[in-house]
């Protein structure tokens, strides 16, 4: 674990390149990299652009209003806000356990959201450099390039995200911004047409996303000197487990373990959260670093997502993501496996699993109860988890007796992942750019190591909106010497 | 035989002393409107009820009928006033209609979709208004206020409270309650009063309610708000 190349001892020397902001990832990102004369690099940092400070835009408002308000944090993953904050509010409510039509449909909604988010990321966003290559002509290493060279593989992948959406749709009302998951349950349980609709092409989904699993398989054995060694890394792991310890993307308990596998802390409940993280603030970024606190803000940061999560859990309570957990664990050789293109693997893994649980939940009778809210004694601070896409999201809200929230902290998956995308970057700068002329290609491989970690920077930074790539070699005295750009 | 009048080319009866507004409604036909309600007095405030009576701008909801009137309403050129009418009171507000509970219930909403309002087109105010929690279930958020004055009306009208209050003049006009404190919780403002149930759009909000109806259940999901059975129906809150 190593903070090599996150600060240059004398930096004004140097030249700058900033890579801004990166494309194909979500909202607003930008790299620098300081280099000398002879292409060396000295420092590299993942930068955050904006900022909006949601937080004290929820403060004042009403707790009902506030899982549907969270969704404007984020275009991307606005499901994933919405059922955390759902989660919290839940606590604020006194609703200690849901209904199981409101559990059952908040679940159906979640692996909805998975599927689409995962299915988005793999094909459309990754599937380019993975199957052209990292320094492949940039006018083909895009979706229309993937479309015309593998149409098959494009046309399930855009079916398997409308189909997700269709679950979205039907669980919260609307594609984006529903308002289904309410504090204490559900709004609205699925009607006969609703889950037939459904229900048709649940299996076909299953069968596409297990092609997924085994493509993204492929592509890692046919190079695993690439894709073992590419910005790889080590660090802890940290994700939600259920209480069988098996794989649960809704709900469950805290687990980390160190870059061996050994656990740190298991067990936790995320209501205690701030007893085990802690986060720190860096003068060159908005974004904060999260670490394990008994750990050190050193050694303590962790990697989040689908890659922690497979190897977090004891096993997959869904038989055919269970087989490739255990493909991919034996092919780790037992032991973890921390290299960043390793997560476009666990993704479909994944993938594969929310596809199994749609369908589960689809032939559940409870999906079309009419028992749809609990309450309790009303209570002040709610705190509320959820594996996202990307990674564990955290919720955090205190409530007065007025009903408005005073008080909100969010820790989302991609500030969980700060470090460990910091150091990707680093590790691939070091291997890769070192020394050398830059080029369009050279400078994609430092986006690939981004990639991996499907970062969702419009979310981090509480910023919404996608922006067309540019890339800009800086001289010392600011000089621009060469620039880049392309479209996102 | 009753006295008549026309609305585009419609022939409307009319009994001596209504309004255009009344008899249109009476004969079926919708006139845009916001601060108008069957119920009150009217106001003539948000000017969106605006016809043309023998070529003549006016208020449809302060007009008297008169025999023989030709009345124009739903053409292109007043529907197009009416948009940009809709679109200040947008931009002047914070309307953010997918994160707010009243959407799918609000007449703000339901008119500008039904004039086709597709863009805010001017820029927005973004005014900074705290919500006023302190009433234990009720809640108002300033941010949504047209100042349209029915609470106001409902309140001193039928309640005889006087809870609510229009203050200052002109783009500096705001909604205030009458306390001493200025927060509602230290009225006699009651949940079941009439005030309660006249809000058009989502400033009067009875708390813990949220976002209890689904989407595709709410009121103007199920027809457009120019099909005037809405009016028929009681305010549910
Ligand atoms: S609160 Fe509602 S009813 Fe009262 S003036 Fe404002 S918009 Fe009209
Ligand atoms: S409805 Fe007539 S002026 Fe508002």
């Amino acid at each position: 674990m190593t903070y090599n190349l996150e600060t240059a001892q004398n930096p004004e020397k140097l030249r700058r390149v900033a890579i801004e902001p990166v494309s194909r990832v979500e909202g607003h990102g930008k790299v620098t990299i300081l280099l000398d004369d002879d292409n060396k690099i000295h420092q590299v940092r993942l930068h955050i652009v904006e900022f909006r400070g949601f937080e004290r835009f929820i403060q004042g408002r009403p707790y009902w209003e506030v899982p549907v308000l969270v969704q404007r944090l984020c275009g991307i993953c606005p499901v994933s806000h919405h059922l955390a904050a759902a989660k919290a509010m839940d606590v604020i409510v006194g609703a200690k356990k849901l209904t199981p039509t409101a559990e059952k449909m908040r679940r159906l909604m979640h692996y909805g959201q998975m599927l689409q988010s995962h299915a988005l990321h793999f094909f459309h966003l990754s599937s380019p450099d993975l199957l052209f290559g990292f320094e492949s002509d940039v006018g083909r290493r895009n979706i229309v390039g993937v479309i015309n060279a593998y149409p098959e593989i494009a046309k399930q992948g855009v079916l398997l995200r409308k189909y997700g959406q269709e679950v979205i749709r039907l669980t919260s009302g609307k594609r984006v911004h529903g308002t289904g998951a309410v504090p204490g349950g559900i709004n609205k349980s699925l009607s006969d047409d609703e889950r037939a609709y459904l229900l048709k092409d649940a299996y076909q989904m299953i069968t596409w996303a297990r092609d997924a699993v085994h493509l993204a398989k492929k592509l890692h054995n046919q190079d695993p000197a690439l894709y073992n060694s590419f910005g790889v890394f080590r660090s802890n792991f940290l994700s939600l487990v259920g209480h069988k310890g098996e794989m649960d993307l809704y709900h469950g308990n805290l687990r980390a373990r160190d870059d061996m596998g050994n656990l740190i802390f298991d067990g936790v409940d995320y209501a205690n959260y701030r007893t085990y993280i802690e986060e720190e603030t860096k003068p060159w970024t908005y974004m904060k670093f999260p670490f394990i606190k008994s750990l050190g803000k050193k050694d303590g940061w962790y990697k989040v997502g689908p890659l922690a999560r497979v190897q977090n859990c004891n096993f997959i309570d869904s038989p055919l993501a269970e087989i490739e957990r255990r493909d991919f664990v034996d092919y780790a050789g037992n032991t973890p496996m921390h290299a960043p293109l390793a997560f476009h693997w666990t993704r479909m893994i994944e993938m594969l699993h929310s596809a199994e649980m749609i369908k589960a939940l689809l032939q559940d009778d409870d999906i079309q109860g009419t028992e749809l809210m609990t309450s309790g004694p009303r209570q002040t601070d709610g705190v509320g988890l959820i594996e996202a896409p990307r990674g564990t999201l955290f919720h955090h809200y205190r409530v007065n007796d007025d009903d408005v929230v005073t008080m909100a902290n969010l820790i989302v998956s991609t500030t969980n992942n700060n470090q460990a995308m910091n150091e990707a970057v680093r590790h691939v700068a070091r291997r890769y750019l070192h020394g050398r002329e830059l080029t369009e290609g050279l400078l994609n491989h430092i986006e690939v190591a981004i990639r991996c970690f499907d970062p969702c920077l419009s979310c981090a930074t509480h910023a919404l909106g996608k922006m067309p790539l540019t890339v800009e070699l800086v001289d010392p005295d600011g000089t621009l010497v060469h620039s880049l750009s392309r479209n996102a | 035989m009753a006295k008549t009048f026309t609305i585009d080319g419609k022939v409307v009866p009319f009994e001596e002393g209504e309004t255009i507004i009344q008899a249109a409604r009476k004969a079926g036909v919708y006139i845009p409107h916001l601060c108008y309600h069957p119920e009150f007095k009217p106001h003539g405030s948000c000017k969106l009820c605006t016809v043309k009576v023998n070529g003549w701008q006016t208020a449809s909801c302060t007009m008297r009928a008169g025999e023989n009137m030709v009345v124009e309403s739903n053409t292109d050129e007043l529907n197009s006033e009416r948009r940009t009418l809709t679109q200040m009171l947008f931009v002047e507000g914070n309307h953010f209609c997918p994160a707010c509970e009243r959407s799918g219930e609000c007449k703000l909403q339901a008119t500008a979709y039904d004039l086709g309002m597709m863009t805010p087109h001017f820029d927005h105010f973004f005014p900074n208004r705290a919500v006023d929690a302190s009433h234990p279930d009720w809640m108002l958020d300033f941010n949504r206020c047209i100042l349209c004055s029915l609470c106001v009306r409902a309140s001193r009208d039928v309640d005889s409270k006087n809870v609510f209050a229009l203050t200052e003049r002109g783009i500096k006009t705001k909604l205030i309650v009458n306390s001493k404190s200025g927060k509602l919780g230290d009225t006699n403002f009651s949940v079941t009063d009439k005030a309660a149930q006249v809000c058009p759009v989502g400033v009067h909000i009875r708390k813990r309610r949220g976002f209890a109806v689904p989407i595709g259940e709410r009121r103007y999901d199920k027809a457009p708000i120019s099909d005037l059975s809405h009016e028929a129906a009681v305010e549910v809150k």
